[in-house]
């Protein structure tokens, strides 16, 4: 089975500010981290592999320094890696991001599994993982918290949803988003950190997808980001105190003064 | 101070660190109020190849040497040297395989070592014999192909917990400074049982417990090396685990001056950060220069020894004499400068302090390595042509 993950280096939002007249993310001295929610993706990966055996080649669209990332997830075990990286590819939104993530997987051929997170932290709009499955035309499930291999063209999935959970059996090539469920991350080793810090990892620009330039970067995307504010800072808050058992007796009595229904 | 280290030599830095930070931070505080072995922490370190730095590539390790697993054990040892303790006396029980064990032992146990998938230990400590190794009461009696043991080790760190243990029996007692062996033992062995685990001051994360032989049979190839060589072979193990020991405080030493400097910083009595006033900054520049100086012994002694050299005894000792005495002082000030919040649990500085004194009294004391660097000293000049008189 090949696996491709597909992760994003994003600013470690531990540490992120606003710039309060500019309205922009302050990315002086933040440091750029794997999006969190890849690494499950990334740790979903290898637990099929450690229980099934699978070829694992981890792909990121962004500049030259978000080989970082990749190698960040080489060192945890990933077996490869590959870099979309071209000037053209700047100001793409979800879409062309989707497309040219679309185009490698293509390229790439073989591909039996997509994982992405469910989201990344920075934008938080889950839509890449979707979008790409729609662009490759493969089935997809999102908000996964467990895989199981059913047989060679099948596996059975564990979707976690708002009204509890639902199994699927979900035929392969397919593409699934996964969340913090499917298992907490493990650590680089020192043999896979050795590798990963040597790895020849191959860059693929627009030339090498095949891709147009109307159809990427900022001509590719349907939507541009015109404005980035802060929302105001809401004072009509409430802090209840006291024993669980008095806060809720608060809480009661200030739902039934403000009239919601069903109180 | 940059210490010029490989690229190889950062990572196992980097890696261990993350481990400390990612792992061992947010659980310690509860190991150690539970005195709970830290197995969740010592599957992350076999994961991570970190338990076989030292050990050969044919026997499944990377290779590396003393001062690779030392650069570890600092790292770890900079958030819990309870958990890095038991780390680290892994690598303890398996030196006498390493060093004297025929290629069978090292096949069959070393690559379980190396790969963390079972712990390693060392027995020697008994009732009657602490300083003095020469006390031990514990026999192995031969029997046909088989030998036979009978006693009691003491306070044998990652006792019950390991698989493997090096285990140190007398052969024969006429033989005196010859009469001792090494054997390799294994949880399960028939007649081998465990005592209660001891309640300790510090490192209570690590466990600490009796090993009891009675009639206990194993197979003579669970000798390591020949019969009559045990006490060379824990001597010799002792030179190559003692910069160990040292780096367990260097590490701690790096730990309670990080929180004591943070803390000077912001802690405002008298309306300035008390780290403006001078008798905290002397505090702390002491700390930092000895802290400083032990990890500079530490690394030279570690890397010296990592070229074989036939006088390694007085280094050895050296390095886990001062190191030890440094975290001692160093973590003794920290909860000083800390005051009242130092001494509490809330705050980490006061697991540092109860931490610390074991550095100055396992694999053998202070006093044992002044006794030891002492006598080589004595012997070096004895030999020496030069002379002021
Ligand atoms: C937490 C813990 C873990 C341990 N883990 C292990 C382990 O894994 N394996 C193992 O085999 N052992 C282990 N030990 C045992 C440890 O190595 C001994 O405790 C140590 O060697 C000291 O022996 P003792 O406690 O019997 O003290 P003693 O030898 O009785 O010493 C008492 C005091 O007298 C001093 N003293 C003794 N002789 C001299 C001398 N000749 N000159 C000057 N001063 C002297 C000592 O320095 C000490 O201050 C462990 C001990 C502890 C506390």
């Amino acid at each position: 089975m090949h696996i491709a993950v597909c992760i994003k280096q994003v600013p470690d939002t531990k540490n992120v500010r606003i710039d309060p007249d500019t309205h922009t993310l302050v990315r002086q001295g933040v440091e750029s981290i794997v999006n969190p929610f890849d690494l499950f993706a990334v740790e979903a990966a290898l637990r099929l592999k450690d229980a099934k055996g699978a070829k694992i080649t981890v792909i990121t669209m962004g500049p030259p320094q978000a080989g970082e990332a990749l190698r960040d997830v080489m060192s945890r075990g990933v077996d490869e890696a590959v870099l979309l990286s071209d000037r053209a590819f700047a100001g793409s939104d979800t879409w062309a991001t989707s497309t040219t993530l679309a185009a490698a997987i293509r390229k790439m051929g073989d591909v039996d599994l997509i994982l992405c997170g469910k989201q990344a932290i920075d934008g938080d709009t889950a839509q890449v993982g979707p979008e790409m499955a729609t662009l490759l035309d493969i089935p997809y499930a999102t908000f996964v918290k467990a895989i199981d291999i059913l047989d060679t063209n099948h596996l059975k999935v564990a979707r976690q949803t708002d009204e509890g959970a639902e199994v699927w059996k979900i035929p392969t090539p397919c593409l699934l988003t996964v969340i913090k469920e499917v298992g907490e991350p493990r650590l680089p080793s020192l043999r896979h950190k050795m590798r990963a810090k040597k790895a020849q990892i191959p860059t693929w620009g627009i030339a090498d997808l095949g891709l147009e330039p109307e159809s990427v970067g900022l001509s590719g995307s349907f939507t541009q980001v015109v404005r980035v504010f802060s929302p105001p800072v809401r004072d009509d808050r409430v802090i209840l105190e006291g024993s669980v058992s008095e806060q809720v007796e608060q809480l009661y009595k200030l739902l039934k003064e403000a009239k919601v229904p069903g109180i | 101070m940059d210490y010029f280290l490989t690229e190889e030599q950062k990572m196992i830095q980097e890696l261990a660190y993350q481990i400390a930070k990612e792992k061992i931070r947010p659980v310690k505080g509860e190991l150690d109020e539970g005195e709970e072995f830290p197995w969740e922490i010592m599957k992350v370190l076999a994961q991570s190849d970190l338990f076989g730095l030292y050990i050969p590539e044919e026997f499944g390790g990377m290779g590396g040497g003393i001062f690779e697993n030392c650069l570890a054990i600092e790292q770890l040892a900079r958030e819990c040297i309870g958990i890095a303790t038991s780390f680290a006396a892994s690598g303890l029980g398996a030196y006498p395989i390493l060093l004297h064990g025929s290629t069978e032992l090292k096949q069959e146990y070393l690559p379980q070592i190396a790969s963390g998938e079972r712990l390693a230990a060392f027995g020697l400590t008994e009732s009657g014999a602490g300083s003095d190794v020469s006390g031990i009461q514990t026999t192995a009696v031969k029997d046909g192909n088989h030998y036979v043991l009978n006693g009691t080790k003491q306070w044998i760190t990652n006792g019950g917990e390991s698989e493997i243990y090096s285990v140190l029996a007398i052969t024969d007692r006429t033989k005196g400074p010859r009469g001792a062996t090494f054997f390799v033992l294994e949880k399960g062995d028939p007649g081998f049982s465990f005592g209660k685990k001891e309640k300790k001051l510090g490192i209570r994360a690590s466990a600490t417990r009796e090993l009891v032989f009675q009639d206990c049979r194993i197979h003579k190839d669970r000798i390591i090396g020949r019969e009559g060589t045990g006490f060379i072979a824990a001597m010799k193990t002792f030179d190559k685990s003692r910069p160990g020991i040292a780096a367990l405080g260097v590490g701690l030493s790096q730990g309670a001056l990080d929180i004591s400097a943070e803390y000077a910083r912001k802690r405002v009595q008298f309306g300035k950060p008390i780290i403006s006033f001078q008798a905290i900054q002397h505090k702390l520049a002491d700390m930092a220069t000895k802290t400083e100086a032990s990890r500079a012994l530490v690394y030279s002694t570690a890397r010296y020894m990592d070229t074989e050299p036939s006088d390694s005894s007085k280094v050895a000792a050296m390095c886990k004499l001062f190191a030890g005495d440094v975290a001692m002082q160093v973590s003794t000030e920290a909860v000083q400068i800390l005051g009242g919040y130092g001494y509490m649990q809330d705050y980490p500085v006061e697991k540092m302090m109860r931490d610390a004194k074991i550095l100055q009294i396992y694999e053998g004391t202070n006093e044992i390595q002044r006794n030891i660097i002492g006598q080589e000293v004595n012997k070096e000049y004895g030999r020496k042509k030069d002379t002021f008189f």
